[in-house]
C-alpha cells in the first residue's frame, strides 16, 4: 500500500525550478532512498513533505489524502518524523529532553494541568519516559541520557536526532543525509539500525543520502534526481548503472549519449 | 560528586533531586519564615522589594529565558496588573479575587499583544515590546478618569479574609503574603519546567524549525508563553502597587523594563535561581551604595555628599562588568564554583564552554 505519494510536485524559487514534476510513491515497509548531486532538490522534497514549503503544482498525499492543507506542526501527528541535514537539535536541553519533545505529538494534557502538575500529567510523563527509554536502549544512548546536546560530539548528535525522530513513534521516517560526517564504523551501525527500524519496528523509511554504499546496502528502491528532475527510479543496482545517473554525477562519457 | 541512583521515572520528575537539595531548601524556607524576627522592619521592606522583583523576573524569565524572546515591554504588564488590581479593589472587589484577576487580565493582555507579533523575533520583537511600554505609559496618562492620570492612584490596604495587611502598618504580614505568593509561583514555574509545556517553550527557543517538525505549534505555544509570562508579571505589578502605596505612569516607565531584563541576564537566563539572584543584585546594590556613601562621608567628615547619577552609574558599571565577564550570569558562576569543589581536583576550565554550534539550517521562509 502506498503510504506517501508525490504527484507531479513542482516548486520554484523565483526563476529557479528547485523541484520539477517529481512523482513517486513510498510503499509501506520499504526503505526508499533519494540520491542526486548537490542542489538536485533532495532536501527541498523533504521540506515539502514537512510542509515548510508549499508546491506550486502537484499534490502530496498521505495514505490517499492530500496534506497540503496542513500546518508544518500538524505533519508529525500524521506519523511522519524527520531528521535534518545540518542537525537541528535543541542545544541547551539534555538528550532526554530532546527526545521527550519528540513525544510532543502524543501530549494530551492542557496548560492548566501542566502548571498544576496533576496526577494525570505525572502518569503521562511516565508513559512518555518509558517510550523514550526504549529508544535509548535501541540506539545505545544510555551514557548520554542526561548530557546537554551542546557538548556532544557530531556523531552522537546524529544519533540523538534519529532518537528524537523515533521517539515520535512514526509510521514514516524521513532521514536527511543520516550518514554525512559519520565515520565508517558509525555508518555501519547506522545501516544495522535502519534494517532494524524497518524490520523490528515496521517503520517505513524515506532517506536522502550520498553514501552509495549505505544506499545500496539498505534501500529497496532508489530515486535519482538531478536539477530537480527525476532521472531514474529502480533498485539501487539498476539506478547506479543507469546512464543518465552516471552522466549527472560524472558527466557524459565521450561518444555516449545520455 | 553525588550520583543519584535512579530507580523510577519519578527520579527525574520530583521537585528535589536528592535529600541534600531538600535539606538546603528546607533550611532556606526556615530562614525565610524566621526572617521577621531576625531583621528590622526597614530591611524586611527591602527583602519584600527583592521578592517582588524576583517575581517580576520570573515572569520575564518564562518569555526570555525559557522561550527565547527578549521583551523590553514588561513594565507595561506590570502596570496592567497593578492598575487592574487597584481599580478592581476600588470597585469593591475583594483582594483574594482582584489579585488573581489582575494576573489573568495581564495574561490576556499578553496574549492579545502576542497575536500580531507572533512572527517577530529577536531585535524586532524587542522593538515592538519597547513601543508597547512607551504606549502604555502614555495611555495611563490619557485615561485619566480610570487611572488618575499623572496624579496616579493610591493602593488600598489589603483585606485578606478580615485581616488587614498594609506595607507600612503591618510589614510582617505583607512580607508573609508576598513570600506565599512567590512560593506558589515558583512551584508553578517548576511544574512548567518539568511538564511538556516548559519543554515546548524551550524547543521554540533552541530551534523553531525543529520544534515544528516535532509537532509544536509555534503560534499557540508562543501565545501561551506570552500569556503565562505576562500573568506572572502582572501579579508582581499588583504587589508593587501595594508596596509603593501611590503610583502613577512614572512608576512603570521604560527603565523598569530594561532593569528587569538586565536583572535576569545578570542572574542567569533560564533558571529560577537566576531571577532571584538578579533581584538580589538589583535590590542590594542601591542600598549598598547608600550605606557606602554614608560611610565615606562619616570617615572623611565631609557631610553628606550627593553626586547626581552616582547610583545608576555604579549600577550600570556593575551590569557591564557582568555582561563582559560572566555573560551566563550569577547562577552559572555558582554552578561553576560548585562543580569545581564537587570534582576537585578534576575541574577543567572549559567545562562550561559550549561547543561551537554547527551550521544551522537557515530559516526556510
Amino acid at each position: 500500500m502506498s503510504l506517501l505519494e508525490l504527484q507531479g510536485v513542482t516548486l520554484r524559487f523565483g526563476g529557479l525550478v528547485a523541484v520539477n514534476k517529481v512523482s513517486f510513491s513510498v510503499t509501506e515497509g520499504e526503505v526508499f532512498a533519494i540520491v542526486g548531486p548537490n542542489g538536485a532538490g533532495k532536501s527541498t522534497i523533504f521540506n515539502l513533505i514537512s510542509r515548510f514549503y508549499t508546491p506550486a503544482e502537484g499534490d502530496i498525499r498521505w495514505q490517499g489524502k492530500s496534506i497540503l492543507g496542513l500546518q508544518p506542526s500538524e505533519v508529525p501527528s500524521l506519523g511522519i518524523a524527520r531528521t535534518f541535514q545540518n542537525i537541528e537539535l535543541f542545544e541547551r536541553m539534555t538528550v532526554l529532553d530532546n527526545m521527550l519533545i519528540g513525544r510532543h505529538r502524543h501530549v494530551r494534557s492542557s496548560i492548566a494541568a501542566d502548571l498544576l502538575f496533576t496526577p494525570f500529567v505525572r502518569r503521562e510523563e511516565f508513559r512518555h519516559r518509558e517510550a523514550v527509554e526504549h529508544v535509548i536502549d535501541f540506539l545505545d544512548l544510555q551514557p548520554y541520557r542526561d548530557k546537554h546536546v551542546g557538548g556532544l560530539p557530531y556523531g552522537v548528535r546524529k544519533v540523538v536526532e534519529l532518537a528524537r525522530a523515533l521517539s515520535t513513534q512514526p509510521k514514516l521516517l524521513l532521514l536527511d543525509e543520516p550518514a554525512s560526517g559519520l565515520s565508517v564504523e558509525e555508518t555501519q551501525d547506522l545501516a544495522f539500525w535502519i534494517e532494524d527500524i524497518k524490520k523490528q519496528m515496521g517503520i517505513t523509511i524515506l532517506m536522502v543520502e550520498h553514501d552509495m554504499k549505505l544506499v545500496s546496502a539498505v534501500s529497496d528502491r532508489v530515486l535519482a534526481l538531478a536539477d530537480g528532475k527525476p532521472l531514474a527510479l529502480a533498485s539501487p543496482k539498476e539506478v547506479m548503472a543507469h546512464p543518465a545517473v552516471i552522466a549527472a554525477y560524472l558527466g557524459k562519457p565521450q561518444g555516449a549519449a545520455a | 560528586m553525588r550520583t543519584v541512583f535512579k530507580t523510577s521515572y519519578d527520579a527525574d520528575i520530583r521537585l528535589f533531586k536528592h535529600g541534600g537539595e531538600a535539606f538546603w531548601y528546607g533550611l532556606l524556607a526556615l530562614i525565610m519564615l524566621g526572617l521577621p524576627t531576625l531583621i528590622s522592619e526597614y530591611f524586611l521592606g527591602e527583602v519584600i522589594n527583592v521578592l517582588i522583583w524576583a517575581l517580576a523576573g520570573l515572569g520575564l524569565m518564562v518569555l526570555t529565558g525559557q522561550t527565547g524572546h527578549a521583551s523590553l515591554g514588561h513594565s507595561a504588564f506590570l502596570a496592567l496588573g497593578c492598575y487592574a488590581n487597584v481599580i478592581l479593589q476600588n470597585h469593591g472587589v475583594p483582594f483574594p479575587v482582584a489579585f488573581p484577576l489582575s494576573g489573568l487580565i495581564a495574561g490576556i493582555g499578553g496574549v492579545l499583544f502576542a497575536l500580531p507579533t507572533l512572527r517577530l523575533h529577536g531585535i524586532y520583537l524587542a522593538i515592538a515590546t519597547l513601543a508597547l511600554a512607551v504606549l502604555v505609559e502614555d495611555i495611563i496618562v490619557l485615561a485619566e478618569p480610570i487611572t488618575g492620570g499623572v496624579i496616579g492612584l493610591n493602593a488600598p490596604s489589603i483585606n485578606l479574609f478580615g485581616l488587614e495587611i498594609d506595607r507600612y502598618l503591618n510589614t510582617t504580614a505583607f512580607y508573609f503574603l508576598t513570600l506565599g505568593i512567590v512560593v506558589i509561583i515558583v512551584l508553578i514555574y517548576r511544574n512548567m519546567l518539568r511538564s511538556p509545556l516548559g519543554r515546548s517553550f524551550a524547543a521554540i527557543r533552541d530551534s523553531e524549525i525543529s520544534a515544528q517538525a516535532m509537532g509544536v505549534n509555534l503560534a499557540v505555544t508562543k501565545a501561551k508563553a506570552f500569556g503565562l509570562s505576562c500573568a506572572i508579571t502582572g501579579l508582581a505589578g499588583a504587589l508593587i502597587g501595594h508596596f509603593v502605596g501611590t503610583f502613577n505612569h512614572e512608576t512603570f516607565n521604560i527603565v523598569i523594563s530594561i532593569q528587569l531584563l538586565l536583572m535576569i541576564v545578570v542572574g542567569g537566563l533560564g533558571s529560577i535561581h537566576g531571577a532571584f539572584l538578579g533581584a538580589i543584585v538589583i535590590g542590594v546594590i542601591p542600598v549598598a551604595i547608600a550605606f557606602l556613601r554614608d560611610f565615606v562621608s562619616s570617615v572623611t567628615g565631609s557631610g553628606t555628599i550627593v553626586i547626581p547619577g552616582l547610583e545608576s552609574g555604579l549600577l550600570g558599571a556593575i551590569l557591564v562588568f557582568f555582561i563582559l565577564f560572566e555573560p551566563l550570569g550569577l547562577y552559572a558562576r555558582w554552578l561553576k564554583i560548585r562543580t569545581y569543589f564537587q570534582l576537585f581536583p578534576f575541574y577543567r576550565r572549559d567545562m562550561f564552554r559550549r561547543q561551537k554550534t554547527y551550521l544551522k539550517t537557515e530559516r526556510l521562509r
